[in-house]
């Protein structure tokens, strides 16, 4: 079924149908998510009762709470945020060193270590948040009951997030920008080397620009797998709920269109950041 | 002195990829390993034991949930495959120009939201007050409104949604570097649809294929948040089981035994997957 190879018509047919099929099956869920965010109605269903922001600027006064005015969902925000933004910062310096030792370094064990490096791609989510519970607040149980040492650091809460979190995304970040490292002509900095440069100056000067577009893309997916993520999060979460884990909380008591309002935002937000970092590379 | 300068700066690069990998991958899973084989005797003795995988086996809703999870995962990635080869096919070797780029930008609407906001949006779609009940309602088809969700076909619809991404990404870049002059060849030597893409369409593409069904594989197995909203009450998931000795529970032990069980049955499967397609992890993965 290449271009050169004949097809019959009913056979093109239905492969457009199926195509069709297939984008709406992918566009329906998250269409319907943002629509109802503005249905003046307690409930997102139908019937449609008309269009209200509401759901966004609703100050509690007639009985609905909008997304801006509700301070939990907004505190959980702000967690999230905090949690991506170190995720980010962790992960990105993470790839950017393994990306150099993996490519430009020669030494014995390489390919042993290369297959730890992606280790956390084939352990799920909540393994991942499970051992490191047992481990870090394991210790900090034993530390105290032991010696009467409290380390806090450790017990559930945002550090901990960050720690489960870095563990895969460090993984994927490197793989990013070292597939960019790769197509990199060492030659350049050869030329920088001869031309009088020191190896730091050689390296941010020439390296670092040439890896720029894929730190920026490690970054925004960094960043995004940091706040969409639910599985390793809620096992390592305190009192300081991020807010996948705020909204599956409120899930369970029942939806209301506040739901619906945080999610399109979220998808604006990771579209926008998407964009931008598209924008940045095809320049 | 020139030795000795590259064997400081190795160091200096290893030791970052060291401490991450020893001390939030290698010693938490061990420790996990540890925990699993201990018995509290009383609130301060502690014994080695294997009472945990006893309770695993001679519980059978424990381990009925453990094949039901391995075997539905099986399933949607499968499922999962299915739907996104032709996808994959279309946009990489029948689309050209402009709407290439796009339809394959349209995979990646999904990924703009979260798991949560993903299910949240089938929910939606499928509970009894929700949008398919009311439109089949209206068409006249059904007189009082349908339950479409809480049951397992809802769970492997929102499962599946979440892989197709991981399914049509890499699908889509090997069957990109594909020869068409192979297929041709396929063609004119005498072979019909079914032998060309049994003979040379699905061979060239296995990394991908091997690559796509690993992902989406981990991501269905370790999944929580699809088969707990939208599953019933009969449809267990084995994540939501170890959630509930961790945080329901405080019963650690237990909830480490069954983590490490998670964490063999996904090796055991993706090793077996590696070794039936003969790729290798790093050829897959890196």
């Amino acid at each position: 079924m290449i271009r050169s190879v004949p097809r019959s018509r009913l056979f093109d047919c239905l492969y457009l149908a199926y195509l069709m099929a297939f984008f709406v099956y992918l566009a329906l869920p998250l269409l319907v998510t943002a629509v109802f965010a503005f249905n003046d109605a307690p409930f997102p269903s139908l019937p449609w009762k008309g269009f209200t922001l509401d759901w966004y600027f609703a100050d509690g006064s007639e009985g609905r709470t909008g997304l801006f005015h509700d301070d939990g969902l907004l505190t959980a925000l702000w967690v999230s945020a905090n949690i991506a933004f170190w995720v980010t910062l962790v992960s990105v310096a993470l790839g950017c060193v393994n990306a150099v030792l993996f490519e430009r370094v020669q030494f014995r064990g390489k390919e042993f270590l290369y297959l730890l490096m992606l280790l956390p791609l084939v352990i799920p989510g909540v393994i991942l948040g499970v051992s490191i519970l047992v481990f870090y607040s394991g210790m900090a149980n034993d530390m105290s009951a032991a010696w009467g040492i409290e380390l806090d650091l450790f017990r559930p809460g945002m550090t901990l997030v960050v720690m489960g979190q870095v563990t895969f995304i460090a993984t994927l970040s490197t793989l990013v920008i070292a597939a960019r490292l790769r197509k990199f002509d060492p030659q350049l900095e050869e030329a920088a080397l001869n031309l009088g440069a020191t190896p730091l100056v050689a390296w941010f000067t020439v390296t670092l620009p040439w890896l720029l577009p894929s730190i920026f893309g490690a970054a925004a997916m960094a960043f995004l797998m940091s706040f969409e993520n639910f599985n390793t999060t809620v096992m390592l979460t305190g009192s300081d709920t991020p807010l996948t884990v705020a909204l599956f909380n409120r899930l369970r008591e029942g939806s209301t269109p506040v739901l619906n309002a945080v999610a399109l935002l979220l998808m604006v937000g990771s579209a926008l950041l998407a964009l931008l970092v598209m924008g940045r590379s095809s320049r | 002195m020139r030795s000795s300068v590259s064997r400081l700066s190795l160091w200096l690069l290893l030791t970052p990829f060291l401490l991450w990998i020893v001390l939030l991958v290698l010693l938490p899973h061990l420790q996990m390993l540890r925990v699993s084989f201990q018995v509290r005797e009383s609130w301060d003795t502690i014994a080695w034991g294997i009472e945990q995988y006893q309770n695993f086996f001679t519980e059978s809703y424990y381990w009925r949930t453990f094949v039901r999870t391995g075997v539905m995962s099986l399933f949607t990635t499968f499922l999962t495959l299915i739907i996104a080869f032709p996808i994959a096919w279309y946009i990489a070797r029948l689309a050209r120009g402009r709407s290439k780029g796009i339809l394959f930008l349209a995979c990646l609407i999904p990924f703009w939201a979260s798991e949560l906001v993903r299910t949240y949006g089938w929910m939606i779609l499928l509970r009894e007050s929700g949008l398919f009940s009311s439109w089949i309602q209206a068409l006249g088809w059904v007189d009082g409104p349908v339950e479409m969700l809480y049951n397992d076909v809802a769970v492997i619809i929102g499962l599946v949604y979440n892989g197709l991404l991981f399914m049509v990404v890499p699908l889509v870049t090997t069957l990109d570097g594909m020869d068409e002059n192979l297929v041709e060849a396929g063609y004119d030597l005498g072979g019909g649809h079914g032998t060309v893409l049994r003979e040379i369409v699905v061979p060239w593409a296995m990394p991908g294929i091997v690559s796509g069904c690993i992902v989406v594989f981990m991501l269905t197995l370790g999944s929580y948040l699809t088969p707990v909203l939208m599953g019933g009450k009969d449809s267990a998931w084995f994540t939501e089981q170890i959630f509930t000795q961790f945080i329901t529970r405080f019963n650690w032990e237990q909830g480490a035994a069954l983590g490490v069980l998670l964490l063999v049955l996904s090796s055991v499967i993706v090793w077996l997957g590696l070794k039936i397609s003969g790729q290798s992890l790093r050829k897959v993965m890196g």
